[in-house]
Formats: structure tokens, C-alpha cells, sequence
């Protein structure tokens, strides 16, 4: 899978670098060790320099949100993941981590997230045992480099209580107690509700689809940079 | 959508398996990785690790089984045994363990439940409960109730209870089961192991009533464990037992069944799984 994406032969020759945010939280081992199965070099890290040197970011996250923001604060991390969002490499927000690139959740109010996607995140409904800790069918709702070669309905595995509210950015939803926002993306800012990193072959699809992604956009950065400074080549002869 | 999960668990000593297991095929049937890694190729929900290891200077084994785990197995998975502190989590959830299961130690100490659920959220901590029925001394006139029906909602459900044994089912400790259950959730699990200390090893199918009552109770999901022989028992614990997973070990690992058939029977019943 992902053998046809672009990006994807870029990606296995020169694999690139991924930088997975370390501010502490639970289990990031397994985030790290997923996306060094499906290819790139992975860096658990808090170092500022190394996540700006990164070819694309990764912002996990569980337990509270409030918490979550606390700690990303305290380790300067937060600053570190809004840079890497400006710059417009590509970022993922897994679980907690893409409940807090929205502006606030109902799980610690008061405590603003990083605000990169408008919206609140919202308990989930009542009615259904919470946290939904589960495996669950996601429907894709736009196409998205994302869920390449992954069919309409992939089973991915959900621990949450809390999801985000559906709005412009929605990429997939899931059904439990009503429709769960399950996936966003803006621009080459990604978000996952579910946990790719612990949903087998599918969620292993997902980050091989994500190393792509990083992949051609260095490609593509780099282009851009070399024609930059071609131009600026050109119009320094033309001065002279 | 939900979905009942099938998780198989292992009972590691060391960084071995304890009990035979009897797959074909397997370079090293002792060791915990490679069976992990083959119950996540064969469709298995997730795993749990039983860690009986006694001395408390053989953690690092079971650290570095984690640590190997996370390399290879990208389901998730619960380690239990041995948990006493915060620290304790720590070790293992930064090793890879996606959560802790805590059950002695919870007991002693039901603190220890919200300070693990405080600093690393509630979803990874499993409180694992083991529990036998409690038998009455006969009622005047009514005569010894027979509390060995398996069908929740019967006339005798009202008078059934549990008690809830520590240290793997050696220590009575005078908690009922299903008070435990909810004021464990309250405290902050995210999810409870039951297991019938009456039903495991039986092989003659989940305490249903016990499963359904500490479901009902509980507004988090419940694994039912102990006693499965056949597929027939995983489809009662999810229908009747409601419970939202099932566990079982000697059946998968002595090659009775495989996952694809647990989850087919399931499937087959109209309990919806993720399909192997």
C-alpha cells in the first residue's frame, strides 16, 4: 500500500525525518515505533531546534486536555508545534493531540488549545459507555492524501471521551452515540481522534500515508527553494 | 457503533510465557513478542500481559518486554501485575504499554486508581477485579437459593453476590464486587477486567451474572474473563453479560480456536466486531 502515492519512492530512498513532540505524556513509544515500521526516521523529542529541522511533526496526546496543554506549555512545546504549523510542514495531531490544535474543550474550561483549527471539542454524547474504547468504522467524508488506498470504511481503534465539533475541516466521522468527528485536515495540518499508531494494518496505512505526505513536501519545498534562488540569481545578474 | 473486542491474554513470567501454548509455526513459543505479534497479525482486538513475575528485581525483563512489544505489536496493549505505584505506570506506559491494569494495589490503596488516572488519564488504567460468589447461609423457610443459575435477571439475582479476592485470588477482602466495580470507575478507571475466580479454568463459560451486574454497574467498558471453553461463551458474555470485551487465553492459545473464528461466532450471533 502507499506504493502509488506521490512521494512514495522519495520516501523509501530518502526517508524523512519525523519528529514525534516528547512532553512527558503516557505512551509515546508507540507513535515513535509505528512510524519507524512504516519507513521514516522517527525522533521523540522536546528539542526545538530538531522539531524545526523536522520534515513534518507529530503532536500526540492522552489523559486530559487540560493537562495535555499544561504540559506542552511548561516544555516550551506548544511554541515548537505553532512553528511547525506556520511553516507549513506537515503535522498530525493524534487523539489529544488533535483536540488540542482546536480553541477549547469541555473537558478543562477555561484552558485555551493552540487554536489552529476553529471549533470546540465536546464530550461525547450520553447514552454509550465512555471512554469509547473500542475499534470502529470510520466514514470518509472528503478525499484526503490521508486515507489513500484505505477503501470507505476502514476500522481504526478509538479511546476517547471527548471529540471535536463537526466543522469545515472534517475529513472522517465515526458512529458511536451519534456521529463522531473521527478525522480533520487543513491544508497539510492532519488530525486523528483515533489512535493510527494502535490500529494495525489500517492505521500503519495511515502513517505510511503521512510519511508520504512528508516526503513530497521536502520535495516540493525544495523545488520551491531552488527556484527561489535561481530567481534570485537571475535578478542579481540582470543588476549586474 | 459498538463493538465488543476480543483480547486474548498472556500470562508472562519473567519475559516468558507460563502456560503452554500450542501454536505451529512459532520459532519460539515461549517468548511474548512473537505470540503478541501473531495475535495482532490473526486480528486480535488487543492484548493483555499478566505479569507473574515475583521478585521485584526482574521488572527490567518484563520493562524490555514492553519495550520489544511496542516495537512490533501495533494493537493495543494492557500490562498488569505488579503495578503498586505511580512510577510503576510510568515505567511501563513510557516502555510502550498503552495501559496499566492495577488489582491488589488498588485494593490496599484505591488512591493509587486516581493518582494513575490524574497523571496519565483514565484510559489507561484497567482495574482488574477477581471475584467469587458469595454462598448464604440458607433463608428461614426459603431453603439455600440456588446461586449457580446462569441467567441474569432471575429471581435469585437480587440475593446474589461477589466477593472480591486479592493476591491472584488467595486473599478474601470483604469488598463486594460490584460496589468495588463502580466506586472503582469513580476514582478513575477507565476500564475493568473481571474475572470469575469461581469460572477461570473451568472452561465452562463467563459468570454471566456476574459480568451483566458489574456491567449495569459500570459506566465504563468491561472485559469479562475466566471460564471460556467455546465461541459459544464469548457470544453469552457479549449478549448476556453485556460485557463490551472478552478475554480468553487457553482456547486461542492452544489452538482450539483461532481469533477469525471467535470474532465469526460473534458476528454470526449479531454482536458487531471488528472482522479478522
Amino acid at each position: 500500500m502507499g506504493s502509488g502515492s506521490p512521494g512514495a519512492t522519495d520516501a523509501e530512498a530518502n526517508p524523512p525525518t519525523i519528529a514525534v513532540l516528547d512532553y512527558g505524556i503516557g505512551n509515546l513509544r508507540s507513535a515513535e515505533k509505528a512510524l519507524e515500521h512504516v519507513g521514516a526516521v522517527a525522533v521523540l523529542t522536546a528539542d526545538a531546534d530538531e522539531i524545526a529541522q523536522a520534515d513534518a511533526v507529530v503532536l500526540p496526546g492522552v489523559g486530559a486536555f487540560g493537562r495535555c496543554r499544561e504540559a506542552l506549555a511548561k516544555t516550551g512545546l506548544d511554541e515548537a508545534a505553532l512553528n511547525a504549523v506556520a511553516s507549513g510542514r506537515p503535522f498530525l495531531g493524534i487523539c489529544v493531540g488533535m483536540q488540542l490544535l482546536y480553541d477549547s474543550s469541555e473537558e478543562s474550561p477555561g484552558i485555551a488549545g493552540l487554536g489552529v483549527f476553529a471549533g470546540t471539542v465536546r464530550r461525547l454524547q450520553p447514552g454509550v459507555k465512555q471512554p469509547q474504547m473500542q475499534w470502529n468504522q470510520l466514514s470518509l467524508m472528503n478525499d484526503s492524501p490521508l486515507f489513500e488506498g484505505l477503501g470507505e470504511n476502514p476500522w481504526m481503534y478509538f479511546v476517547h471521551s471527548f471529540a471535536a465539533e463537526p466543522s469545515q475541516y472534517l475529513l472522517a466521522t465515526c458512529e458511536y452515540g451519534g456521529s463522531v468527528v473521527a478525522a480533520a485536515q487543513s491544508e497539510l495540518v492532519f488530525a486523528t481522534q483515533f489512535h493510527p499508531e494502535k490500529s494495525g494494518q489500517a492505521g500503519l496505512a495511515v502513517l505510511r500515508n503521512f510519511v508520504n505526505i512528508a516526503a513530497s513536501s521536502r520535495e516540493a519545498r525544495a523545488q520551491r527553494a531552488a527556484q527561489q534562488a535561481q530567481l534570485a540569481q537571475q535578478a542579481q545578474r540582470r543588476a549586474v | 457503533m459498538k463493538t465488543t473486542r476480543v483480547i486474548p491474554c498472556l500470562d508472562v513470567d519473567s519475559g516468558r510465557v507460563v502456560k503452554g501454548v500450542n501454536f505451529v509455526e512459532l520459532r519460539d513459543a515461549g517468548d511474548p513478542v512473537e505470540l503478541a505479534a501473531r495475535y495482532d497479525a490473526e486480528g486480535a482486538d488487543e492484548l493483555i500481559f499478566l505479569d507473574i513475575t515475583a521478585s521485584s528485581d526482574r521488572r527490567e525483563t518484563t520493562i524490555e518486554m514492553v519495550r520489544r512489544t511496542a516495537e512490533e505489536v501495533f494493537i493495543p496493549f494492557t500490562v498488569g501485575g505488579g503495578v503498586r505505584t505511580v512510577e510503576d505506570a510510568r515505567r511501563l506506559l513510557r516502555a510502550g504499554a498503552d495501559k496499566v491494569g492495577i488489582n491488589t494495589a488498588a485494593v490496599d490503596r484505591p488512591e493509587l486508581i486516581s493518582e494513575i488516572a490524574d497523571e496519565f488519564g483514565v484510559q489507561c488504567v484497567v482495574v482488574a477485579i477477581d471475584a467469587r460468589r458469595r454462598v448464604f447461609a440458607p433463608q428461614s423457610g426459603s431453603g439455600a437459593e440456588a446461586a449457580s443459575q446462569n441467567s441474569p435477571g432471575s429471581a435469585q439475582t437480587d440475593s446474589l453476590s461477589w466477593e472480591v479476592f486479592t493476591h491472584g485470588g488467595r486473599t478474601a477482602v470483604g469488598l463486594d464486587a460490584v460496589e468495588w466495580a463502580a466506586r472503582a470507575v469513580e476514582l478513575g478507571a477507565g476500564e475493568i477486567l473481571l474475572t470469575s475466580m469461581d469460572r477461570d479454568g473451568t472452561k465452562e463459560g463467563f459468570d454471566l451474572q456476574l459480568t451483566a451486574a458489574v456491567s449495569a454497574a459500570c459506566s465504563v467498558p468491561v472485559i469479562a474473563s475466566g471460564g471460556v471453553g467455546t465461541l459459544d461463551h464469548l457470544v453469552q458474555g457479549a449478549v448476556t453479560g453485556h460485557a463490551d470485551a472478552v478475554l480468553a487465553a487457553s482456547i486461542f492459545h492452544f489452538g482450539e480456536f483461532t481469533i477469525a473464528q471467535a470474532k465469526q461466532a460473534l458476528a454470526q450471533a449479531g454482536v458487531a466486531v471488528r472482522p479478522a
